[in-house]
């Protein structure tokens, strides 16, 4: 389960290519490709080790409050398909 | 020269559906093929390539680790390696190495003929690679009518081989044939019984498969079937997305439904030359090559032809079709090569109209062929029978034996 209150990094194994609408995730372990369908989501993803918690990332990139949920639902996403894991604190 | 490709709009638009904005092309694809050699021990009737001898241009091993460190650069995960036979060039094992050291994944695809037990258990110690046997007929008797004589056998024993290393994940793949299209199921059952993954792709009219498409292209009824099977059961067998022609039948089949070339798919044949799309050799969709100035990336992101077919399609009788957005208009090779138009229906439209299309071409309409031709100039040992040729006929009844062919008694 994917909580936004504890802290996540982008997973050891997982690099992010830059597109024009966001990035290619790749995870060189399972092999599976994903997108990230905006910069914004790009540098949340990121810079995700840098903070406390996944929704002090998304504060400190100003993700509106009406579009927190889907980006709290594409982390969500990118956790289940283990492209980001939790970190120990 | 380029290909007359349908016009369309330039301007990439924000947010929206994926698949709009790979129709705008990546800075990188996703789904490249490289092709190592166009030699090969087969000959194989439908060969894509149209592969037999190895081209002399071929790119040296130094060569092809400089596009493997371009690749690295710019960040293509894994590439689909071909040929051609790849593992019959001396130097394919080290460039398996040199890849997955630099971060780039391979998965290729094999006739099995190099796969024995110390291989096999070579592959099954690596990471980062994937294998595709290919096999077009669950039987001896239906795969070898294509591929060859013997090739069944090769294969499955390849097969047998990699199970028993222990390796996991590999894959058999199947081209869906009019002649193998009933064996869905026993392909299944085969291909569990190794405990592989089945994939199954399209068969395009690309370099010999030009010569066989008629004969060897699934019936209505079998795409039909085809359909109904991939819904059922879809989830555990792989089509590398190919055959999205097929959503317009009703709903769409999971995965990627466009056509990626030069947009998200492209190949580097053996001689290092770029074509948007591994069914696609023909000079229309000649790119560039890897040994110019600027090298690959160059290709990729600044060639003329790719900037041509990164847009959405606009016009065309298929746009007006109300399966466009799950169908896309089918497959650019297919059309190309039967030498129907680009922006109207693939040749095996399930609407009907490919058929149509096809019976209104002019009759003194000269299909396009490939400029390139590796294609074994003699006879190969076992090859295929599909197209009445007995395999290695004897120069004179008696080099065989004496008295072959004599009605005695
Ligand atoms: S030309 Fe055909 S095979 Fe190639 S990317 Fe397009 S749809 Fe796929
Ligand atoms: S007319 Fe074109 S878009 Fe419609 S089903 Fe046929 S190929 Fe697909």
């Amino acid at each position: 389960m994917f909580d936004p209150e504890l802290p996540w990094q982008r997973a050891r194994s997982v690099a992010l290519r830059p597109e024009p609408f966001g990035a290619l995730v790749y995870h060189f372990g399972t092999r599976k490709l994903s997108f990230l369908k905006s910069k914004t989501l790009v540098r949340v993803v990121e810079t995700l080790a840098d903070h406390p918690t996944a929704t002090a990332a998304l504060l400190a990139f100003e993700v509106p409050e009406p579009q927190r949920a889907s980006y709290v639902k594409a982390l969500a996403d990118l956790a289940r398909s283990q492209m980001i894991e939790r970190r120990s604190a | 020269m380029t290909a007359v490709l349908p016009s369309r709009p330039a301007e990439r638009p924000t947010g929206g559906r994926l698949i709009d904005q790979f129709e705008y092309g990546l800075d990188a694809p996703i789904c490249l093929t490289w092709e190592l050699t166009y030699a090969c021990n087969l000959a194989c009737v439908h060969c894509l390539s149209s592969s037999g001898r190895r081209d002399p241009r071929e790119l040296s091993t130094a060569e092809a680790e400089a596009v493997i460190d371009e690749l690295q650069r710019m960040q293509v995960f894994y590439v689909n390696v071909g040929g051609g036979e790849p593992t019959v060039r001396p130097d394919f094992w080290h460039l398996l190495d040199y890849a997955i050291g630099h971060d780039v994944g391979v998965k290729f695809s094999t006739n099995g003929v190099k796969l024995d037990k110390a291989r096999a258990a070579q592959l099954a110690r690596t990471d980062y690679v994937d294998v595709q046997i290919s096999l077009d007929g669950a039987t001896a008797e239906v795969n070898d009518r294509v591929r060859g004589t013997g090739s069944f056998a090769t294969a499955t024993k390849a097969l047998e081989n990699l199970a028993e290393a222990g390796m996991k994940d590999f894959k058999v793949s199947v081209v869906v044939t009019r002649e193998n299209a009933g064996q869905l199921d026993e392909f299944k059952a085969l291909t569990d019984s190794y405990g592989a993954q089945l994939r199954i792709t399209r068969l395009r009219p690309s370099g010999r498969g030009a010569d066989v498409w008629e004969q060897l292209h699934p019936t209505m009824a079998q795409q039909k079937d085809l359909y109904s099977w991939l819904l059922a059961n879809g989830d555990n067998v792989l089509t590398g997305d190919s055959f999205f022609h097929l959503s317009a039948f009703g709903e769409a089949l999971p995965g990627l439904n466009l056509c990626g070339a030069g947009r998200v798919v492209c190949l580097i044949d053996p001689v290092g030359d770029v074509y948007a799309c591994p069914f696609a050799i023909h000079e229309n969709f000649l790119a560039g090559n890897v040994r110019s100035p600027g090298g690959f990336q160059q290709v990729w992101q600044n060639s003329e032809l790719f900037a041509d077919l990164r847009n959405p399609q606009t016009g065309g009788a298929c746009t007006k079709c109300q399966h466009f957005d799950s169908c896309r208009g089918g497959c650019m090779a297919a059309k190309f090569f039967t030498g129907l138009p680009l922006d109207g229906p693939d040749p095996e439209c399930v609407q009907g109209y490919g058929e149509s299309a096809l019976a209104a071409r002019d009759t003194e309409l000269v299909t396009p062929r490939s400029h390139l031709d590796h294609s074994h100039t003699g006879p190969v040992r076992g090859q295929p029978t599909l197209l009445g040729m007995p395999a290695i006929p004897p120069a004179k009844i008696c080099d065989e034996s004496p008295l072959a062919g004599l009605q005695l008694g």
